[in-house]
């Protein structure tokens, strides 16, 4: 024998949805269209909880727009290291504006928020990042690689790989290469 | 938006420099996590539990009984599971020698001791900023060194 089910999805999902949220109790609306507004807005541990609550049944917290202009900024400016000509053309600022669509000041803010750090800092750390791996290659100078990374001088590099991982760039060099050798007896 | 808590560990036979580094971390606008261990045999004991989450940073102290930090730090970088762990040392040395060495062991941060509260938050603070995104962004974990 077989039986045939007519179902309404949206009323799974509410139903879905109403089970789980009670079990967190915090006052909720659902408002259709997958959307649901909160009262008061919901802790860390809530919203952690609410999210492997739905998971079991496949329903995904969006994540918020916040993170994903953070995700955005920092996948521009990633591309702009690794490009220097895009450096050498514009200002930060006026790249990453340009490139997602909102003021700088707006998105500044909404990084700092979220980051814990500024997209001045951000961008540092990225251009040091790369640093490293052009001084590891060994194919460049340091001189060379302060003029691939738009730096004024030799010394204005060190001095900024100094600030930011407390070694200059000869001691940093030595010390991968003598890990890489303690490394390869382990 | 960051929605777990870092998990921090310190791992420090002394308990006076436990508490210190306790209420630091406490009153560093990050959220954290901290777990505190009295020498690297119990931390190491604790980690290989299965089914521990891995913390997000460790903090070794370098001269402690049973397995100092520098054991501690060749043990868990010869841990295929521990490998990639961010290891702090935490050390009231500041010999170059000193510092040099413990990266060249496989360390990510060296901390010289500060000698007051609010430097220790400063370089805490500052640490945990430049963990938090290695672990969030596209940056090379292998080359990850701060000597601070």
């Amino acid at each position: 024998m077989k039986l045939y089910l007519k179902y309404d999805i949206n009323i799974i999902f509410r139903k879905i949805v109403e089970e789980q949220l009670d079990k967190l109790e915090v006052d909720y609306k659902i408002n259709g269209l997958g959307e649901v507004e909160f009262n008061e807005s919901l802790s860390g541990n809530t919203i952690k909880q609410l999210t492997s609550l739905l998971s079991i049944y496949g329903i995904d917290i969006i994540n918020d727009h916040k993170s994903e202009i953070v995700q955005r900024i920092k996948d521009a400016i990633t591309e702009m290291i690794a490009d220097s000509s895009i450096e050498k053309q514009f200002k930060t600022s006026a790249y990453l504006s340009d490139r997602l669509g909102y003021s700088y000041t707006y998105l500044s803010n909404i990084f700092s928020e979220s980051t814990y750090t500024s997209i001045e800092s951000f961008v540092i750390l990225k251009r040091i990042d790369r640093a490293k791996s052009l001084i590891l290659s060994g194919q460049l100078t340091l001189t060379e690689v302060a003029y691939t990374l738009g730096y004024s001088s030799v010394a204005h590099l060190s001095a900024q790989f100094k600030k930011t991982t407390g070694l200059t760039p000869t001691v940093f060099q030595r010390i991968i290469k003598e890990r890489n050798k303690e490394l390869n007896k382990l | 938006m960051n929605l777990d808590a870092l998990k921090v560990v310190l791992v420090d036979d002394d308990e006076d420099d436990r508490l210190l580094f306790k209420d630091a971390i406490e009153e560093v606008d990050i959220n954290t996590n901290l777990l505190l261990f009295g020498n690297g045999q119990e931390f190491m004991d604790y980690i290989s539990l299965s089914g521990q989450p891995l913390p997000h940073l460790v903090f070794l102290d370098l001269n402690m009984p049973i397995k100092d930090g520098i054991q501690c730090l060749t043990e868990i970088r010869s841990t295929s599971t521990l490998k990639d762990l961010s290891v702090a040392i935490y050390s009231t040395s500041s010999s170059e020698k000193d510092i040099e060495q413990t990266f060249i062991k496989g360390a990510n941060i060296y901390i010289n001791k500060p000698s007051d509260f609010s430097k220790l938050k400063k370089a805490i603070r500052e640490v945990l900023k430049l963990n938090w995104q290695y672990h969030t962004s596209n940056l090379n974990r292998d080359t990850f060194l701060l000597s601070i």
